[in-house]
């Protein structure tokens, strides 16, 4: 068969079992596992006095009556563009921090990352580390296998369920839900909800893994255009560790490493002794080709495979920048391990920009890390970034605790009444967004004489119920032939006024004569 | 046939499709993300049966699952009319003069009037409620048969002047062309325009008071303040049904007018008729 069948265009994936790792990136990421976790499973339980008309859970989407609370902030429907502004914050946050240190959001902080490092841990715990699990997988289904896979999927499944269980609290009151959803009371929403949430979080941390990065995220693909040779990623030091070999250690004699070289060359590019990358030969993207020279000596990599084994994305970062890596720093701690046992400096992998690359091969020292962070490009951003951030704050200060929208009636545009006056009609949308009921008082100020009076209310005052928005007509009326009953447009200005707090907002509006 | 090929630089297989001498580097894809399309396409067909999808000569086949949005409007309908029966049952039983006292109730109906309204009114009131000549507007403080809730809910019940309803609302004013010569008409013009205004001729509208207290005076009033129980207008104010000038008057006095409105009672249930009375009383000429 072979050479006349036509190349399969699928394949089948290509299991993975990232060793166990153990070095200041691996501590790292398990201080922000805790955290980001913390945060997630946590917060809905939070609780924050609001007074008594109001939901006490720190941090509340309020679907059901359209509001969001976060601790002391109350944001309502129309202020949306809060929300606006802080997800255009978090788009330019990610601008942001992918150009200035390459795919650092997936490595570290992405919740597929952090998800499915939770389930590699609990995998390792279960079934053993990289060797008894690649033993495990090609094993037949003996018990053992039966129960150590059952074991597995089952605590999968509870940190699943937990996930999406945690989604919901933060739609609805927590302790409440909490209750309801074990009796059985609940609304088939959050069931439904919860249900789709665990598979998700089931499949895409225990099965798809690396496939969800590589398939279906659209980030990467836009990562890509926001990075460059400045930007600090994870990157192999080929002009250290080439050649490469398993006796480097004990090779450390001239004509040794000229053999490995020449051994390496005629083993020709992409040899297969590098497996799991789709790009062999993208091999010395970072450096160029294996100087095929005598003054070759040993490189400081022996070959050992630590920094393949324990990637998540099973691919070798020795073949250069590839679009699976998501610079989750692993191979880094890895190798670095390897080096402080031959006694090398650390750091054959490491962050670096790729911009320094030749200054390193000519042995120069590469640019202080603060001159690759700041430059125009990340400047921009954080510029964009604060001027979004101040604006937002600022928006949220001067939010006042009464709001009226006036929509003036112009169908039609006055009214005439018997006696000749003129009449307009404004409906004014009050909103009270204190928790408890006030009085409010309307009024209007003009040059013009103009009368004002409420619809359907003897007073001019109105009680708006806590936490509510009131719709009220209003009547402004001018006498008869007075200026603004004949006339064409007059200006005038609606207030609404707390009584009690003297706290008082205004928005301006026309008055319509009968223009003549 | 295609022959297994790796290229020279990459050392990747290739696909053995060639362009202009460019192959075409094999990537595979994963398979699952071929069966994930296969099984979308399987769910495309199982969805096209279960729903309402194929195009027929007359109409799409319907789906096993009976599924239309016709059926679903229909439900949604009947359901808020369940959660509304309540407030339906208090207005069809409510005292319609002090259902403004009730704001509650009262709001329920001026909301369900507004629809009423717009669907049934509109045509000749205006989406407004402004009117046109000859269609009163029902925002101003005038009324020429009572503007409180009861005479607005007896007026929408059974009409004015038509022949569908032995309880409609009837007047009808004389055509004053058979009656009075023209420089009587003239005259009473300019008395009915002295009335509202400052621009008169004084000695005309003088010789017009007479002929208005000898023809007029009966319905419209001495002062013209009208009658609201012959429909007769307010002719003294600064609303005007089909217009205030000399020769629009001049016309409704030589030739009369004849304003219908059909009774909505046979045609609305008694909740819409409450609710459309309390809408046009609430529009800000209510009494
Ligand atoms: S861990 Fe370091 S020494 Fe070992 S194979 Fe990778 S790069 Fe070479
Ligand atoms: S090569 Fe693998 S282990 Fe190294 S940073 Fe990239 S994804 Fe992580």
């Amino acid at each position: 068969m072979t050479n006349q069948s036509p190349p399969s265009l699928y394949a089948a994936r290509e299991p993975i079992f990232p060793r166990r790792v153990s070095g200041f990136f691996r501590r790292f990421k398990w201080w922000i596992m805790i955290v980001t976790l913390g945060i997630y499973y946590l917060t809905p339980w939070i609780r924050w006095d609001r007074g008594p008309s109001l939901p006490d859970q720190a941090v509340l989407v309020d679907l059901a009556s359209r509001r969001f609370y976060f601790l002391w902030i109350e944001i309502w429907p129309h202020e949306f563009y809060f929300v606006a502004g802080l997800l255009i914050m978090a788009g330019l946050g990610l601008f942001l921090f992918t150009s200035a240190l390459g795919r650092v959001w997936c490595g570290y902080t992405c919740p597929q990352t952090v998800w499915t490092d939770l389930f590699i841990l609990v995998e390792r715990w279960i079934e053993g580390d990289r060797n008894a699990r690649v033993r495990l997988h090609k094993g037949t289904w003996t018990a053992h296998k039966v129960r150590l896979r059952l074991t597995k999927w089952a605590v999968w499944m509870l940190i699943a369920i937990a996930t999406g269980g945690a989604w919901v609290f933060y739609f609805t009151d927590a302790p409440t839900l909490a209750r309801d959803l074990v009796t059985g009371a609940a609304h088939p929403a959050a069931y439904i909800t919860i249900a789709i949430l665990t598979a998700t979080t089931f499949i895409f941390g225990g099965f798809l893994r690396e496939q969800i990065c590589i398939y279906m995220c659209p980030w990467p693909r836009i990562q890509a255009a926001m990075m460059d040779a400045d930007t600090i990623t994870v990157a192999y030091r080929e002009w250290r560790g080439e050649p490469r070999g398993k006796g480097n250690v004990r090779r450390r004699s001239k004509t040794e490493a000229i053999t490995a070289a020449a051994d390496l060359q005629a083993a020709g590019p992409g040899a297969a002794r590098y497996p799991g990358t789709p790009y062999p030969d993208k091999a010395l993207q970072v450096g160029g080709k294996i100087p095929a020279g005598a003054d070759a000596g040993p490189g400081d990599c022996i070959d050992c495979m630590a920094c393949v084994n324990v990637c998540p994305m099973g691919i070798d970062i020795r073949n250069g920048q590839q679009m699976e890596c998501i610079t989750c720093a692993l191979c880094i701690d890895a190798c670095d391990d390897v080096m402080a046992k031959i006694g090398k400096p650390r750091g054959l992998i490491d962050y670096m920009a790729l911009s320094d690359e030749a200054a390193e091969r000519a042995g120069d020292p590469a640019k202080p890390l603060w001159k690759h962070i700041l430059r125009p490009r990340t400047i921009l951003y954080t510029a964009i970034w604060s001027l979004i951030g101040a604006g937002l704050i600022y928006a949220l200060f001067i939010r006042s605790d009464i709001e009226l929208t006036v929509s003036p009636v112009r169908n039609p545009t006055y009214v005439t009444l018997s006696d000749g006056a003129v009449r307009n009609i404004y409906d004014v949308r009050l909103r009270n967004k204190l928790g408890e009921a006030r009085t409010f008082t309307l009024s209007l100020s003009s040059d013009a004489a103009l009368g004002i009076e409420l619809a359907g209310q003897q007073a001019s005052t109105l009680v708006v119920p806590a936490d509510a928005t009131m719709l009220q007509r209003v009547y402004v009326t001018a006498r008869p032939g007075t200026p603004a009953a004949n006339g064409d447009m007059t200006a005038l200005r609606l207030w609404v006024e707390d009584i009690v707090a003297d706290t008082r907002a205004s928005k301006a509006t026309t008055f319509n004569g009968r223009g003549e | 046939m295609t022959e297994r090929k790796k290229d020279d630089v990459t050392g990747i297989e290739t696909t053995g499709h060639s362009w202009d001498g460019i192959e075409e580097l094999n990537t595979p894809l994963p398979r699952w993300w071929l069966w994930t399309l296969y099984l979308t396409i399987v769910w495309a067909i199982g969805y096209t049966i279960a729903y309402p999808a194929w195009p027929m000569i007359s109409g799409a086949t319907t789906g096993l699952m009976g599924w239309s949005t016709r059926a679903n409007i229909a439900a949604d309908i009947k359901a808020h009319e369940g959660r509304n029966a309540d407030l339906v049952a208090s207005l069809v039983s409510a005292d319609m003069q002090t259902l403004p006292a009730n704001a509650d109730l009262n709001r329920y109906a001026i909301a369900r009037g507004g629809a009423v309204f717009r669907a049934n009114c509109s045509q000749c009131h205006g989406s407004g409620a402004a009117g046109a000549k000859g269609y009163p507007n029902l925002l101003d403080d005038d009324w020429l048969w009572g503007g409180d809730m009861a005479a607005i809910d007896y007026t929408v019940r059974h009409g004015i002047r038509n022949d569908l309803d032995d309880d409609a609302r009837y007047s009808q004013m004389p055509a004053f062309g058979d009656i009075l010569d023209r420089p009587q008409i003239d005259a009473v013009v300019e008395y009915v325009v002295s009335l509202s205004s400052d621009e008169f001729d004084a000695g005309v509208a003088d010789t017009g008071a007479e002929v208005y207290a000898d023809n007029c005076s009966v319905c419209h009033g001495d002062a013209g303040l009208g009658d609201r129980e012959l429909g007769a207008p307010n002719i003294a104010d600064a609303i005007w049904l089909y217009g205030g000038d000399r020769a629009t008057l001049y016309t409704t006095v030589e030739k009369s007018r004849f304003g219908v409105m059909p009774p909505w009672g046979p045609r609305l249930s008694e909740a819409d008729i409450r609710a459309v009375s309390a809408y046009v009383h609430s529009l800000g000429g209510g009494e």
